[in-house]
């Protein structure tokens, strides 16, 4: 088998804040293989986001312990310097959409000259020819070049996010990172702006990270998923597999609780709350709320392989 | 008689433009008409901008109507002043999108309850305490004396919604407008939250006007689903004959972007009406979803306002095709 595009394995990422150190992301491991893409999904304050910035070192300043490996084309990033991280991959082979991405351009500047920032500065390139390029991202992301010498207040959410998609696919990367890119659009909106992922990905041989609280809206680009549950992936699968049969209890709650349109299900709902990722319980962090809890899981549940790459973390699923 | 019926509703906003101000009319309502049942709960799907959060605040009379007609309960309440409209205020609640801004920070469960019992004059104190007890009781947020002396930041997402929902139900509506009351929270709060609405509607005759940019959410809710687009109601019908029996092209535009979980999603490009809806302030003539409609009827559709046809036994859609 062709060895995985990106690996990341165990990696750890806790920052403190003055209630104590938030174990934002706890020894999480995924692989994921060139031009395909990843869901990750989990609810609020899972960490998935956090998960997203660990990746491209987009660290929050009070980060107390970041750890582990990330293997890109087989080079372990964690061991490279901030400068060469920053000339080489950082927006260059990996880009970052970031969440609430409509309000991250500036709205005092034209497109055009916001979307050749990292061309001029990583590249070097000179203005006119950054232009053109600028010119024809735009094309592919279904927006007239004319669009260049605009503000951003004259495009509408959707085209906003296509100028941030555009931008973010400028350098020709090898991996974008998504972070909820269509979490505040329409529902048309953002079918056009998954329409336009799915293309990306196809021509393009992208491969993606794509983070959503959206079960439904996971299934439209992920080739695998993890689910996040308080700081841990609990559940690592293929598409096929996870949705039509998720493992982990946890990520079947919460597939019951995702309404469905064209079938019938009687739709349940998860009692309490995850937990504090400030003091997570030391055994399975999903317990308390489980209904198939039994006296092991007061232990740290195992990571069950249930092949190769996929796997599970839950004492359900031990061998006896 | 049912508890609610508008009749073509209208609110326009007035606006101007330029320095010299020549006048225009924002119309986010554009004659609009529903009833609704004692103890029925109705949703109304929209994008945003449709004009579906002003149609909820003017049923409320939060807004002054345009045109039309709003009848409470057999009594015309369209035009009364804010003074006479107390007792109708008392009759509806609102629950609102985003809880926390809903909820004032500086005060306690108990006294974020006790206000609306106060304004409206119950006195007796005994009262007032039994009644805050019974209302946390049925939102369940129990053992109800952790909750009293708690402030809103204390309390999660979810128990923060339900706050919200007991302060809306404490004095005893027959009407809630929940408007987009479960966008905030995350999937499986969602649902719990919902099926509380629910219970309430159940249990205590409550008629619910559910408004939503969430489709899938409606067919576990409601009873009737109302599709607006551009400040009109283009299409209505009970849940399950809109899901099933679409007729509108913009229904069928938005449920066919929906995706149900499915791992074959991913190999499918779906088919999106191009452009974006319009602006109110100078809506196209005719359907105002035909610039964007596959099945536009040029010289027809856009040209002509669409009439509301009963295509089957309540099942109304408000388009050229099915006339």
């Amino acid at each position: 088998m062709a060895e995985p595009h990106l690996t990341v394995k165990n990696l750890v990422m806790y920052y403190r804040t003055v209630r104590g150190e938030v174990k934002a992301v706890d020894n999480v491991s995924f692989s994921l293989p060139r031009s395909k893409t990843v869901a990750i999904i989990g609810e609020s304050g899972c960490g998935k986001s956090s998960l997203a910035k660990s990746i491209i070192k987009l660290l929050p300043r009070n980060v107390s312990v970041y750890k582990g490996v990330i293997l890109f084309d087989g080079v372990d990033l964690m061991k490279m310097d901030e400068e060469s991280f920053r000339r080489d991959i950082r927006w260059v082979k990996i880009t970052y959409v970031p969440q609430a991405a409509l309000n991250s351009l500036n709205p005092v500047i034209k497109i055009g000259e916001q979307m050749i920032e990292p061309l001029l500065l990583h590249f070097k390139m000179r203005k006119t020819e950054a232009l053109e390029r600028a010119a024809k991202a735009l094309k592919t992301v279904g927006i007239s070049e004319e669009f260049i010498n605009h503000y951003p207040f004259e495009l509408s959410g959707g085209m906003r996010q296509r100028v941030i998609i555009a931008m973010s696919m400028l350098t020709n990367p090898e991996l974008m990172v998504l972070d909820e890119p269509t979490s505040s659009l329409d529902v048309l909106t953002q079918a056009n702006i998954i329409n336009l992922l799915k293309t990306i990905k196809r021509d393009l041989k992208l491969s993606m990270i794509f983070i959503t609280h959206d079960v439904g809206l996971s299934s439209e680009l992920a080739d695998r998923v993890a689910v996040m549950y308080a700081g841990q992936i609990v559940e690592f699968a293929s598409a096929d597999e996870f949705y039509r049969n998720p493992k982990h209890p946890y990520s079947q709650k919460l597939m019951d609780s995702v309404p469905t349109l064209k079938t019938d299900k009687k739709l349940d709902f998860i009692p309490g709350s995850p937990p504090s990722l400030l003091n997570p319980p030391r055994g399975c962090r999903f317990a308390e709320r489980c209904p198939y809890r039994f006296e092991k899981c007061k232990e740290p549940p195992p990571v069950i392989n249930l092949s190769e790459e996929f796997y599970v973390r839950c004492w359900l699923y031990e061998k006896r | 008689m049912p508890l609610l019926d508008i009749i073509d509703l209208k609110k326009y906003f007035e606006v101007k433009r330029g320095i010299f101000g020549s006048k225009g009319y924002v119309k986010a309502v554009d004659g609009v008409s529903l009833s609704l049942e004692r103890g029925e709960s109705v949703s109304i799907v929209g994008e945003s901008g449709c004009g579906k959060t002003t149609l909820g605040k003017t049923i409320l009379r939060l807004y002054e109507p345009t045109d039309g007609k709003i009848v409470f309960d057999g009594k015309d309440i369209t035009h009364l002043t804010w003074k006479e409209l107390s007792w109708y205020r008392r009759e509806t609640g609102l629950v609102q999108q985003d809880p926390s801004g809903a909820l004032p920070s500086f005060m306690t469960v108990k006294r974020i309850l006790e206000e609306p019992l106060i304004i409206h004059k119950v006195k007796d104190k005994e009262e007032r305490r039994e009644r805050i007890y019974k209302v946390l009781e049925q939102v369940k947020l129990t053992p109800v004396e952790d909750f009293l002396e708690k402030y809103p930041h204390m309390l999660s997402g979810g128990q923060q919604q339900r706050l919200v929902i007991a302060r809306s139900i404490i004095l005893r509506p027959k009407l809630i407008i929940a408007d987009e009351p479960v966008s905030m929270l995350d999937a499986s709060v969602r649902v719990e939250i919902l099926k509380l609405l629910q219970n309430l509607q159940r249990d205590y005759r409550l008629s619910i006007i559910y408004i939503t940019h969430d489709l899938s959410t409606t067919r576990y809710f409601s009873e009737r689903i109302c599709i607006m687009y551009a400040g009109h109601i283009v299409e209505s019908a009970e849940t399950r004959e809109l899901l099933t029996n679409p007729l509108h092209p913009y229904t069928r535009a938005l449920l066919n972007v929906i995706p149900d979980p499915d791992p074959s999603n991913r190999f499918i490009i779906r088919e999106v009406p191009a452009g974006e809806p319009p602006n109110l302030l100078n809506p196209p003539p005719g359907c105002r979803f035909s610039p964007r409609c596959r099945n536009i009827m040029n010289g027809l559709c856009d040209v002509k306002e669409p009439p509301v046809v009963e295509v089957r036994k309540g099942h109304f859609v408000k388009c050229w095709l099915y006339v």
